[in-house]
């Protein structure tokens, strides 16, 4: 495998935005049969080296050899006439076409009146089929799945060119395990087919249990390339954040001490509930206190917290907020009331896009204020400096587009505008998903400090081990309802809340 | 980045610049004008009612509705929506305050005149009332509501009228459009006032930004607090409202309201203004100066068309073709094509510059 020629070669890549070296010298080699994983922090150039390959952005200096020729591709369609398909993050479909019409988007089967779309939707069948989707009616209209299964089509889209080079770039961050194990299956028989893969992912052991070989970025440079089995999950996390392990490893140990001290209710919420999202639930948080949702995607966490927060209008229950009978029916009223959603889903329901930076941190302060009282540009100054310093948003510019951040930039840069409306109740949903280890850290440490402050915090995460790291107490939902909660300690692993989900009933097979 | 920027990259930055082409292409129309006619923009001083008179003040004075419903379409724009209905505002405004004039028992009264500005100014508020409603609360498409509204008021103003062209005299309503303060057109100067406060209301609160932002991404934005519905309300009824005051603009001119003339197909002058002005019809971004730019250059096409003659058939065609001129010049795809080519031609090897 490491003596043929590879069918991908970069050498030396350079790219600069304006004001920023993305990347620095980078090099990159990806061979025939194998799972090639890109790993760095958020911002480190991942998807910046993946847009160089397939030509979305120019390249400054450098050399990109596909399959030993020199070329410089120009775009997704044209990497896609040289075989290498594209998967990227976010799906990227047409959510009210159907399932079929997603997958043979561009590659419809022609006839002699157009588009024959029985033998279409047998191309799309076969696809799906090729991805262990046998039970998809692609007839059916893509918004009728869950956001993993689309994440799924998406996958069977881009195999459908019978591409040479596939490139998935964080392609597992809204799948569960289940669905996980479906992809690498997939993965691995297109590997041994002799598909040459590209993967990024921030879950480290998919990481280990997938791939091959390893590209390690750092601030945009090239680190080093490395065999996976010959390299240990401790150098490669040192490799990626450039620092000491010991203070990673340090994290959530003082969250501990404090378990278990008595502190006065802040909410009480009796049969809060919305048909068809959550049946009627009793939540009760006190100050200061880390209440962990862990359920697997779709038991209903998100939906709960949104019921709190009003973005959803629940249908049953009331709330008790500070002792006093609460009305949490729209955002606006739970933010008045000193209580801070952020969502899971960053690109539609977190930031705006074509708003800069310094706009999306005093939004939500400026929106509890109200329009006709604005910000002054020193308090606005205040809270910017005061957030992009505390939360260690790279880069620091306030003017810049927030589009332009990274993933786990953005995702501060949004807790830096929940913070700043000084929130007695702070919900956060799935805040470190699809974020590096580095960022992770950073926002995990936050939500330990503020606890230490006395703010009480929903955390919502897929990630087990960083629900039992933080919490003091768990609600485990599953099927739209709470089946437990359990009080934080020694005790309680992952495991046992895997154990308490796949006990509950028997229709349920596999767990995270 | 620090220092003196040279001279080129000013221009440069000044050619980007949205309002630019704008004004290009109102000195080309004038220009245009002038060599027609060379006394065209010659303004003299009018002694027996202290007016200045020429070519420059009329394209003021016509500019005046124009300014109003772009200002208000800007906003509304701005927000992801779009209002049709500032034409057919107008001719109801209209309507109302010539009907009231007519049949009041004083005509010459200041008070009356004001009445009749009150009036109007009040059945625009509630039509735009209507379009609020109908968008923020009922959740019908922008456009869908307001082309109902379009449809539905100009036959209000039939209805007002019954059919006829009302006509009324009343010197203070008259002044409004036809009177002269410091030698400029009242109506000049009182469109002037009120663009300038709603840029100030605008941009010194907090409102602009929390239009931007809904129109943006209106999903986020509700999560982020803010009342989409009450600025919804604010931006509608504030084109209802500059929708009326130029619909008493345009009927205090000739004291008559033309129930199928006045305002007629303005809703589209307006929208050509903001689009000209650098807003994307998608919402988000807005640009008053903008859109005050692409008013004076509306008003000015109007009167050029006038001017020189071009038949009235042709009048509509020749508007297109400077209006589709100028959006080509605003195009990303355009530009970019432009900066090739001039990349093309200095690509000589120049170093990266590093950050």
């Amino acid at each position: 495998m490491a003596t043929s020629l590879p069918i991908v070669e970069m050498k030396d890549i350079s790219i600069s935005f304006p004001g920023v070296k993305a990347l620095d010298g980078v090099d990159f080699r990806l061979y025939q049969g194998e799972v090639h994983t890109l790993m760095g922090e958020n911002g480190a150039g991942k998807s910046t080296l993946i847009k160089a390959l397939t030509g979305v952005y120019k390249i400054d200096s450098g050399q990109i050899l596909i399959s030993g020729e020199e070329r410089r591709l120009t775009g997704t369609a044209d990497a896609q006439a040289a075989g290498i398909a594209t998967v990227y993050q976010e799906v990227n479909l047409c959510a009210n076409l159907t399932i079929g019409e997603n997958v043979m988007l561009g590659h419809e089967v022609r006839g002699p009146f157009g588009i024959n779309w029985r033998a279409t939707y047998r191309a799309a069948t076969e696809a799906l089929k090729g991805l262990g989707l046998d039970h998809l009616d692609p007839r059916q209209p893509l918004s009728s799945l869950s956001l993993a299964v689309q994440q799924l089509v998406a996958i069977s889209r881009a195999m459908v060119t019978k591409s040479k080079v596939l490139i998935l770039d964080e392609p597992t961050s809204s799948l569960d395990a289940n669905e996980v194990e479906n992809l690498f299956t997939v993965m691995r028989r297109l590997r041994d087919q002799g598909v040459a893969i590209l993967f990024v992912s921030h879950f480290l052991d998919q990481v280990y249990a997938i791939s091959d070989r390893l590209t390690v970025l750092r601030n945009g440079k090239y680190e080093g390339e490395y065999l996976t089995r010959e390299l240990d999950r401790t150098a490669l996390i040192s490799k990626m954040i450039g620092k000491d392990f010991a203070t990673l490893k340090s994290l959530g140990r003082e969250r501990q001490e404090h378990h278990g001290e008595p502190r006065e209710p802040l909410l009480t919420a009796t049969d809060l509930g919305r048909k068809g999202s959550i049946e009627p639930t009793d939540v009760e948080l006190r100050r200061g206190e880390v209440l962990g949702f862990a359920g697997l995607l779709g038991s209903g966490r998100t939906e709960l917290a949104r019921l709190l927060y009003g973005a959803d209008k629940p249908d049953s229950g009331t709330v008790v907020l500070r002792g006093k009978k609460t009305d949490l029916s729209t955002p606006a009223a739970a933010l008045a009331n000193r209580i801070a959603f952020s969502s899971e889903n960053r690109r539609d329901e977190g930031i705006i896009r074509d708003l800069s930076v310094r706009e999306n941190l005093i939004l939500a302060v400026q929106a509890k204020r109200g329009w006709f009282r604005p910000l002054g540009k020193k308090e606005q100054d205040e809270i910017v400096g005061k957030y992009l310093k505390e939360l260690n948003v790279r880069p620091a510019d306030p003017e810049r587009a927030i589009r332009n951040l990274s993933g786990g930039n953005q995702q501060k840069v949004l807790l830096g505008r929940w913070l700043a409306t000084k929130p007695d109740l702070l919900i956060l949903d799935e805040p470190t998903r699809g974020i590096d280890v580095g960022a992770k850290a950073e926002i995990q440490a936050t939500v330990a400090a503020l606890a230490e402050e006395g703010v009480s915090i929903v955390f919502i995460s897929s990630e087990l081990e960083e629900v039992v790291r933080l919490s003091d107490r768990i609600l485990v939902l599953k099927d739209h309802r709470k089946i437990a909660e359990l009080d934080n300690g020694p005790e309680i692993t992952a495991e046992t809340i895997v154990a308490v989900i796949a006990e509950e009933g028997v229709t349920e097979e596999g767990a995270a | 980045m620090t220092g003196t920027k040279p001279v080129q990259a000013r221009l440069l930055e000044l050619v980007r610049n949205q309002y630019f082409w704008g004004i290009v292409a109102i000195a080309l129309l004038l220009a245009i004008n002038v060599a027609a006619d060379p006394t065209y923009l010659s303004i003299r001083y009018n002694d027996a009612n202290g007016a200045l008179v020429g070519n420059l003040i009329d394209i003021l004075r016509a500019t005046a509705p124009i300014l109003m419903i772009a200002v208000g379409m800007c906003l509304v724009i701005a927000t992801g929506g779009i209002d049709l209905s500032v034409g057919s505002v107008m001719v109801v405004a209209g309507a109302v305050s010539m009907e009231y004039l007519q049949n009041v028992g004083a005509p010459d009264s200041v008070g009356a005149a004001l009445t009749a500005v009150a009036f109007a100014v009040g059945i625009s508020a509630l039509l735009g009332l209507v379009n609020a409603v109908l968008v923020a609360i009922v959740g019908l498409q922008p456009f869908i509501s307001t082309l109902v509204i379009m449809l539905a008021g100009r036959g209000l103003a039939k209805v007002i009228t019954e059919g006829q062209n009302t006509t009324a005299s009343n010197d203070g309503f008259r002044w409004i459009a036809n009177g002269y303060v410091l030698g400029l057109p009242v109506v000049f100067i009182i469109a002037v006032v009120i663009v300038l406060l709603v840029a100030w209301i605008v941009r010194r609160t907090a409102l602009g930004l929390m239009i931007e932002s809904i129109g943006m991404d209106a999903k986020a934005s509700r999560l982020a607090g803010i009342n989409r519905r009450g600025l919804l309300f604010t931006v509608y009824i504030g084109s209802g409202i500059l929708a009326g005051v130029a619909g008493i603009f345009a009927t205090a001119s000739v004291m008559t309201v033309d129930v199928s003339r006045t305002g007629y197909q303005l809703e589209l002058d307006a929208i050509l203004a903001v689009v000209i002005g650098g807003t994307s019809l998608a919402g988000g971004r807005f640009a008053i100066g903008g859109a005050v730019i692409g008013a004076f250059l509306i008003a000015t096409l109007d009167k050029t068309v006038v001017f020189l003659g071009v038949s009235s058939s042709a009048t509509p065609a020749f508007k297109a073709i400077v209006i589709v001129v100028l959006c080509l010049l605003q195009s990303e795809r355009v530009r970019n094509l432009f900066r090739q080519r001039r990349a093309a031609k200095a690509s000589a090897p120049k170093e990266v510059v590093s950050a």
